[in-house]
């Protein structure tokens, strides 16, 4: 592509210092991590991630074997123009391959459309949308962690099922709530339940009183949360001054982390449902890294599993470069490997890549202890279900992706 | 009907913060003829600062209340004798850029130290809980955020309107000249004054803390509305200011729940049609 | 703004000489940057912002009005441009003159709403209407709110020119910018810029002469609004994407400072502010917030002791008009 070239022509040193080698060798490779380094989610992707990415380098040996690594950082605020400005100059000026993280699903789909144009790789195990993987998939992009269509899939049937048939939602009015909603009503609609109403707040809100008291007065039975990270938790500290979980009405979150429940604490959170593909205390190989994760994070918190996502993603990268010998700047090519060989990591156990870029893993239905069943800090969850890998994720038969064969 | 009466509830509470802080800008107006764009900045300082007094010294809400305002209305004296003291004679814009530029540091700093998400500050335990008033759910601190802002709102009218201290400060207004012929200290008069201003903004921080959380935002985007507020009252009168803030909160309240859609919009949608009708706003004066 | 004027000399021949000089060497200087090496897209971004600082220029610096809103024009014409391109398939001709002339709109309706005040409430109306507008746009479908409008398909102009390419794309952008600057360059050296300027002085005096000076302000709004809107159009197939990023104020606190740091009221000043403060954001953007801090310095310092800008100060030394 002309425009390419005469990107790399021009994107010298002059401008932005850097003398880095242009011309990479053949065994050199960049890592971008795009996340929210300051805002709403920064906690379950932000510093954390990085630190993540830096423990699957070193874990990997390549640098032993004569590989050039170098992470790079940035916060894209969650606003998807930075982050589109950022990516761009980061693979015109700064030679970046693969990006890791890219939470937020308004940022992973922009950077998705760049990331195709440029034939850079981006691994997403921040963003939620399952988009990523339907209508925009992408043959560079792999979409790890989870996604709207397995959280509605898990939480959702389960809360119908337990009696939740009406439903009220609030959703974060951005590309991964609406995401959230329409897969959530989906799955609601089709296990017998109904969704009588919902009311949309923008990202990164402080007071929801005025939403919540629209969600009561709809008299649903379930008000389901389709935002994350800080509106969650804000949302549910909030219900409880205005008595909404005491008139009789159930809170549900679709999307919590870890890091969430923390910072609510035991006494506000537990009982509460949800679902994640990665959890500390599973096994042996969690405990074995997030012990190594919290003794170098920040305040000494567990991986939420979208840093954990960053290390597994990494390693499964690091394993195609490896076979693949060298010539690691062909994007499609990298992940066209990577599809072909199934993955295997302590963290999300044996799995694969489709097609469609989509990672398959078990979903685990969590709920969160009372105080009294918690052994200690950070012992938060009791495993309730499990959906296996091939269940828990959108049928490749019903998937609107270009890339599927049917 | 009980949600209509919730969401007047919290129009209401945002109409306090919209009096407490326009109440403010009127105040500094009147005496410094300076639109303080940092306004929100300092109400953002009022609710951090109740926030380091409890988690680094253990200082709980009530004494708060108090040491916040006058802590963070001293750091305005502080500016308003560095800085803004020098644009005396200057444009009035100038010292609308210099107080913007002036918020623009202090948002970036607090950014720098803690993102752009919230600190959870907790409702003091005496007013935790809610009472069930049979038409409605009333949460205890959210209705001691009106009353409290109503008083500190009246005592600042009665202050300025009715006392000695509030004739010389209205005499320096019109003439500062006179009255620095009567002895009277004008300059320092002008730094107390910034400083009262700057002290009702902290305070409407340290009210909203437990409501909206502690950010660095916080004061930024709420400014822009009360500006809207101030140019649909008018600066002109004390009074104005206070009784517009309410009934704008309530307003908006109300179409939370009629028209949930306009509810950011409406407050400026009021200020347009109120500039067409009458462009010296409610109760403005002909001059500027 | 009757401090700002203390230099400004009446518009002479040989000021409007001196000042076409300059404008031959910028644009050669501008036209040489593809063999430079220099990452055109910092350029381009430059040069939409320089546009837009001069469009705003023409109403503090020649008018007097502090527009704390210009954002609402930048950003309204992006997501018309924006929206052209991709929903309906227009050409970039098209698109550009959708973005500018719904700008011009905007312009005519704000404008009769903001110019019923002078001074500072001019200020608080411009930023409340530029509020209103971000509110608008954060719930309106087609602007997809937070998410913004993405992966917009720059095309070919006038079904020649690839502007896919980046060499080609900055001449585009650059053409645009030079013949924006001249509408402005022409304005402020024709009577009706004159005008502007005897309103700005002394607005009881002008009226008392018998001019409709309420006209006057109104036509000077709506021209910086087309203009500025102009810039947000050729923004767009820059940066691809149209965001609320562009309509929110602390856009517009950032034309302020760039024409502030470049020289109010100065006819190259809005240019260099433009590539002063968006260098400066390039080269600390690994700071985070840190920048934003650094903007407020440059704010309070520029009015505290260098209120003519660095344009105005090079002029004042030089006792010339630039």
């Amino acid at each position: 592509m002309k425009n390419r070239i005469a990107a790399f022509l021009l994107g010298t040193a002059l401008a932005f210092g850097a003398g880095s080698a242009a011309f990479a060798q053949d065994k050199a490779i960049k890592i971008g991590v795009l996340t929210d380094n300051s805002g709403l989610y920064s906690d379950l992707g932000g510093a954390g991630s990085t630190l993540a990415a830096q423990m699957a380098v070193e874990d990997s040996g390549l640098a032993k074997k004569g590989w050039k690594i170098d992470i790079v950082s940035a916060d894209h605020q969650n606003k998807p123009d930075i982050a589109v400005n950022t990516a761009r100059q980061w693979i015109d000026v700064d030679k970046v391959d693969i990006f890791m993280d890219v939470l937020n699903s308004g940022v992973a789909l922009a950077v998705n459309n760049l990331v195709k144009e440029k034939n850079a790789i981006m691994i997403n195990t921040g963003a939620a949308s399952s988009d990523l993987t339907n209508a925009q998939c992408s043959p560079n992009t792999i979409h790890w962690v989870y996604d709207t269509y397995m959280l509605a899939n898990s939480t959702g049937q389960a809360l119908v099922k337990a009696g939740g048939d009406s439903w009220y939602f609030l959703t974060a009015d951005y590309a991964f709530g609406h995401a959230l909603e329409r897969d959530t009503t989906a799955v609601v609609v089709k296990s017998g339940g109904k969704v009588i109403g919902g009311v949309k707040h923008p990202l990164n809100t402080a007071d929801f009183s005025s939403f919540l008291l629209q969600a009561q007065a709809s008299k649903a039975k379930i008000i389901g949360m389709a935002n994350a990270g800080g509106d969650t938790t804000n949302t549910i500290k909030q219900a409880s001054e205005f008595g909404i979980v005491a008139g009789g009405q159930k809170l549900a979150g679709l999307l919590l982390f870890i890091t969430d429940v923390h910072s609510l604490g035991l006494k506000v959170a537990q009982g509460l449902n949800f679902t994640e593909t990665f959890y500390w205390d599973l096994n042996d190989g969690t405990r074995a890294f997030s012990k190594r994760f919290s003794e170098r994070s920040k305040n000494k918190a567990q991986p939420s599993m979208v840093q954990a996502g960053v290390y597994s993603g990494l390693i499964h990268y690091f394993k195609a470069l490896e076979a693949m010998g060298g010539n690691p700047h062909d994007g499609a090519k990298v992940v066209a490997k990577m599809k072909e060989m199934p993955t295997d990591d302590p963290l999300f156990g044996a799995g694969s890549i489709r097609a469609d870029g989509r990672k398959i893993h078990p979903a685990y239905l969590f709920e969160v202890k009372k105080p009294e069943e918690s052994k200690g800090p950070w012992d938060y969850y009791k495993l309730i279900g499990t959906t296996p890998g091939d269940k828990a994720f959108r049928p490749l038969s019903e998937s609107a992706c270009p890339l599927v064969k049917k | 009907m009980q949600a209509l009466y919730a969401q007047l509830l919290v129009g209401l509470i945002n109409g306090s913060f919209y009096a407490l802080l326009s109440l403010g800008l009127a105040v500094i107006f009147g005496m410094l003829n300076i639109i303080n764009f940092a306004h929100g900045a300092v109400y953002m300082m009022g609710a951090f600062c109740a926030y380091f007094l409890l988690n680094v010294m253990g200082i709980g809400y009530w004494p708060a209340l108090i040491i916040a305002p006058i802590a963070v209305g001293i750091f305005g004296m502080i500016l308003e004798r560095t800085m803004l003291q020098w644009l005396s004679g200057l444009d009035h814009l100038y010292g609308l850029l210099l107080t913007f530029g002036i918020a623009l540091i202090i948002q970036g700093v607090f950014q720098n130290y803690f993102g752009s998400s919230g600190l959870p500050y907790a409702i003091p335990d005496e007013l935790k809980g809610g009472i069930n008033l049979g038409f409605m759910f009333l949460p205890i601190y959210r209705g001691w955020v009106v009353v409290f802002s109503l008083v500190v709102c009246l005592a600042t009218w009665y202050l300025i309107e009715k006392t000695r201290l509030g004739a010389n400060l209205r005499a320096a207004t019109e003439n500062p000249t006179l009255v620095r012929a009567f002895g009277i200290n004008v300059p320092r008069m002008i730094t107390l004054t910034y400083g009262l201003g700057v002290g009702l903004a902290a305070l409407a921080g340290v009210l909203s803390a437990p409501i909206n959380q502690v950010r660095p935002l916080m004061g930024a985007d709420l400014i822009i509305v009360v500006f809207a507020v101030v140019v649909i009252g008018g600066m002109g009168s004390i009074m104005g200011s206070i009784i517009t803030g309410f009934a704008l909160g309530v307003i908006e309240g109300l179409t939370k729940y009629f028209y949930p859609e306009a509810s950011n919009t409406v407050v400026f949608v009021l200020m347009v049609l109120v500039l067409l009708v009458k462009p010296t706003g409610l109760t403005g004066r002909a001059t500027t | 703004m009757t401090v700002m004027t203390d230099d400004t000399l009446p518009a002479t021949r040989r000021s409007i000489r001196d000042e076409m000089i300059v404008f031959v060497v910028m644009a050669a200087l501008l036209a040489s940057v593809p063999l430079t090496g220099i990452y055109p897209f910092f350029v381009m971004q430059a040069l939409c912002f320089a546009l837009l600082a001069c469009a705003f220029n023409l109403l503090i610096g020649y008018g007097g009005l502090l527009s704390f809103g210009h954002a609402m024009f930048l950003g309204s014409a992006g997501y018309f441009t924006a929206h052209a391109l991709k929903e309906w398939g227009l050409t970039p001709e098209l698109g550009i003159l959708i973005g500018t002339a719904g700008a011009a709109g905007l312009g005519v309706i704000t404008g009769v709403v903001a110019i019923r005040r002078q001074g500072i409430y001019f200020s608080m109306i411009t930023l409340a209407l530029s509020q209103l507008l971000y509110f608008i746009y954060l719930q309106a479908p087609f602007t997809h709110g937070e998410d913004g409008i993405q992966g917009i398909p720059q095309g070919y102009l006038f079904g020649i020119f690839n502007l896919a390419q980046p060499t080609v794309l900055y001449y585009v952008i650059l053409a645009g910018f030079l013949g924006g600057f001249l509408v402005v360059f022409r304005a402020v050296n024709s009577p009706f810029g004159e005008v502007l300027k005897a309103i700005r002085e002394n607005e009881q005096r002008a009226i008392s002469l018998g001019y409709k000076t309420d006209h006057y302000k109104l036509l000077a709004f709506i021209l910086s609004g087309t203009l500025a809107g102009f810039a947000g159009s050729l923004k767009v197939f820059v940066a691809q994407n149209a965001s609320l990023t562009d309509v929110h104020w602390t856009m517009s606190g950032e034309i302020v400072l760039i024409t502030l740091v470049g020289g109010l009221g100065t006819m190259f000043g809005p240019v260099v502010g433009a590539f002063v403060i968006i260098a400066m954001q390039q080269y600390l953007a690994g700071f985070g917030q840190w920048v934003t801090v650094i903007q407020g310095v440059i704010f309070v310092v520029c009015v505290l002791t260098f209120r003519r800008g660095i344009v105005g100060e090079i002029a004042h030394y030089l006792r010339r008009s630039l």
